[in-house]
């Protein structure tokens, strides 16, 4: 048993982290919602260094990198602060197309995923449909050469910013079982019928929108996979590998920062002692999802139901710092204010993606077979 | 990076766990707590036959030179199966002589432990002291000074520990033999890093047994674990457990691996505040799923509770090693 990372691991964190000190713009760090012109800034950034899509095959720009060096560039990201890289594209729409898409569709929307020309969204949820997804009502008719899109999509992350959709749309309402009558379509969200609306969050921001579907024509070469097969691509999504689903290098920062600024309160012993049970509880993260990617790392396997352990406690995490931070400041102050819409900001992460809940119906089922 | 026992400690690991399978039961361990010394010399001639007795000790007397990771194989093992027998006290005051003993206190006294000979103990005061019954000799440590006392100079006011260990208040006029002291930190990081083996070991059971009540107990005409308000508390139960395990694979990876007594200490600390928490959450969460029969005497589960509870608290409780990794 060896729970260090071996030495070429750590030459490898060593050039990310350098890499990132010196490439890594000083008004992107630590930011909590960014303009697209500043998302893609750091996006093709990234790009030009080729480390913008690890995870990709060699041939579309993937660095070739295994599990644990494809964690550990993502931890150093999180532990020095930089933007996010959009998912959508780069980590849900690509593999999509890698796994089912026409050699057409891979070329014609991976280079632009690479290079940042186009940025995605995902319109999966639904008024009626969040956690049971598959009631999802937005439907898409054959007629000719394209469907037509009526419906509606809500919570939708960066509609604003995006300029393609890929969407969950219902293409046969007559079968008895829900999820064999759903198609995954590509969406231009210049196409003419789509309009998107702002939904405020309680912090003030503006990342999450409503998106409507008002007679859309999409052409069928947009359709990924087969018409009424689109569960199947959902669920392929869903088990794909994610590295950092615990967030564990911004986790880490945040409570690096956290300690710098609570000086004052670390003598309060209650304070200390709630903190040093969350400082407790991300080193534990930290070592397990080690110990998964180990495991991938020797077996080969899908992480499956693991990552659901990840987000659970990732973002019980993430929330417990916010809250923490909160205290550090005196109420009312001005010096309050960042603190407190990132303890606003924050209880969005045990929903999304899947709420804490249903990660914990994934792990009864798959992990425990309840 | 690898969080696996190398071959040899897996199949340490292995020939214990189907040993205990075989042979320590649950009813064959009710036998040996109903029994006055409520522990069993042949268990312990078997463990060392087994080279369990010697594993850390040098192969200068007898030993196999395993170190905190072979041990915690052996530990989690111990913990699944709630052995009863003074294995860590021996180890553990077997190792402050190996460390600071001169050469003939340890010439005679290591090679007999490692043949199953001789029992120890490890006192940090007077009260309380695990395996002091039938130690035969107790490593005394007080004020920073460390000593060997024998059974003979010994009074042991014997009684059982909340989870069935033999344990006793000890007293004694005579001086002993001085060991060097400063080794006394190191031992007791150790016992605390093995203790969060022996929890996740009984963790383990905890969890798994619970589960497969909640996949056969019938209530409404279907088993209780249909229900998501079970389902949820058993993923949280197993979820513990998996952070548990990562606490004690660090503690036990640290505690003779670290270059740093701090670094040690620390890392043993946090494992030793995560463990108690996890002991406390999955030990009462099993007995509450387990409705009546959790309480029950006649359970393997409810005797798992109660060394979880002993465990979440020996070395040190949550509190002290909250207050200890923040003064690193």
């Amino acid at each position: 048993m060896d729970l260090n990372y071996s030495p070429e691991e750590l030459a490898f964190r060593d050039e990310v982290r350098a890499w990132l000190a010196a490439n890594l713009p000083q008004e992107l760090k630590d930011r909590g919602h960014l303009s697209k012109e500043e998302l893609m800034r750091w996006h093709r950034i990234l790009a030009k260094q080729a480390w913008v899509a690890p995870a990709w095959p060699k041939e579309w720009g993937g660095t070739g990198w295994n599990v644990v060096q494809r964690y550990i560039f993502e931890e150093e990201l999180g532990y020095a602060g930089a933007p996010p890289i959009i998912p959508f594209g780069i980590n849900m729409c690509a593999p999509v197309l890698l796994a089912f898409g026409t050699e057409a569709q891979k070329k014609r929307f991976l280079p632009r995923i690479y290079n940042g020309d186009d940025f995605w969204c995902q319109g999966y949820s639904e008024p009626g449909s969040g956690s049971d997804l598959a009631s999802l009502k937005t439907k898409a008719e054959r007629k000719d050469n394209h469907y037509v899109v009526n419906g509606q999509k809500t919570w939708t992350s960066y509609a604003h910013y995006a300029d393609w959709i890929f969407c969950l749309v219902r293409t046969d309402p007559t079968v008895e079982k829900r999820q064999e009558g759903i198609s995954f379509l590509l969406m231009d969200m210049r196409s003419p019928g789509i309009t998107v609306r702002p939904l405020i969050l309680m912090d003030g921001a503006h990342a999450v929108n409503e998106v409507f579907f008002d007679d859309v024509k999409v052409p069928v070469e947009n359709l990924v996979h087969k018409e009424n097969q689109g569960w199947t691509v959902a669920k392929y999504l869903l088990g794909y590998e994610r590295m950092n689903t615990g967030r564990i290098g911004e986790s880490k920062r945040e409570l690096r920062k956290l300690k710098e600024n609570s000086s004052s309160k670390l003598s309060d012993v209650r304070f200390r002692d709630r903190l040093t049970r969350v400082e407790v509880e991300l080193m534990a993260l930290e070592i397990t999802n080690l110990r998964f990617l180990d495991r991938m790392r020797r077996t080969g396997q899908p992480p499956g139901a693991d990552v659901s352990m990840l987000k659970i406690k990732g973002t019980e995490i993430q929330q417990a710092l916010t809250e923490l931070a909160i205290q550090t400041a005196d109420p009312n102050t001005r010096e309050t204010q960042a603190l407190e819409r990132r303890y606003l900001d924050m209880r969005k992460t045990t929903i999304y993606a899947g709420s804490n809940e249903i990660q914990r119906n994934i792990i009864a089922k798959m992990t425990l077979g309840l | 990076m690898n969080f696996d026992y190398n071959e040899e400690q897996q199949l340490l690991a292995d020939s214990v766990r189907r040993y205990l399978q075989k042979d320590y039961d649950f009813e064959a361990r009710k036998k040996i707590l109903s029994a006055t010394e409520g522990w069993s010399e042949r268990v312990w001639a078997t463990f060392a036959e087994m080279g369990l007795t010697g594993l850390p000790l040098s192969p200068d007397y007898g030993g196999f030179g395993g170190g905190a990771v072979d041990l915690m194989s052996v530990m989690e093992a111990f913990g699944e199966a709630l052995v009863l027998e003074p294995y860590l006290p021996t180890i553990l005051g077997a190792l402050a002589i190996a460390k600071g003993g001169d050469a003939k206190q340890k010439q005679s006294i290591l090679p007999r432990v490692a043949q199953g000979k001789m029992r120890l103990a490890l006192a940090t005061g007077p009260r309380g002291v695990v395996g002091a019954p039938m130690a035969d000799r107790i490593v005394f440590g007080s004020d920073g000074r460390l000593r060997i006392v024998s059974r003979e100079e010994i009074e042991v006011r014997a009684y059982r520990t909340v989870d069935d260990l033999a344990a006793g208040d000890i007293r004694f006029d005579g001086k002993g033999e001085p060991l060097a002291g400063g080794v006394l930190d190191e031992v007791l990081d150790l016992g605390a890093a093995l203790s969060c083996a022996e929890a996740v070991g009984a963790m383990k059971f905890a969890c798994d047994t619970t589960l497969e009540y909640l996949k056969t107990r019938r209530q409404f005409g279907v088993p209780i674990g249909a229900f998501q308000a079970l389902q949820h508390r058993m993923v949280d139960m197993y979820i513990s457990y998996e952070q548990a395990k990562s606490m004690a694979c660090l503690a036990c990876s640290k505690a003779d691996g670290a270059l740093e007594a701090r670094d040690r200490a620390k890392a043993i600390s946090a494992a030793k505040i995560k463990i108690a928490d996890a002991a406390r959450h999955i030990s009462q969460e099993s007995v509450q799923l387990h409705g009546g029969m959790g309480m029950s005497d006649e359970l393997k589960i409810s005797h798992t509770f109660r060394r979880l509870t002993a465990l979440g608290r020996r070395f040190g409780d949550a509190d002290q090693h909250l207050a200890r990794f923040a003064s690193l």
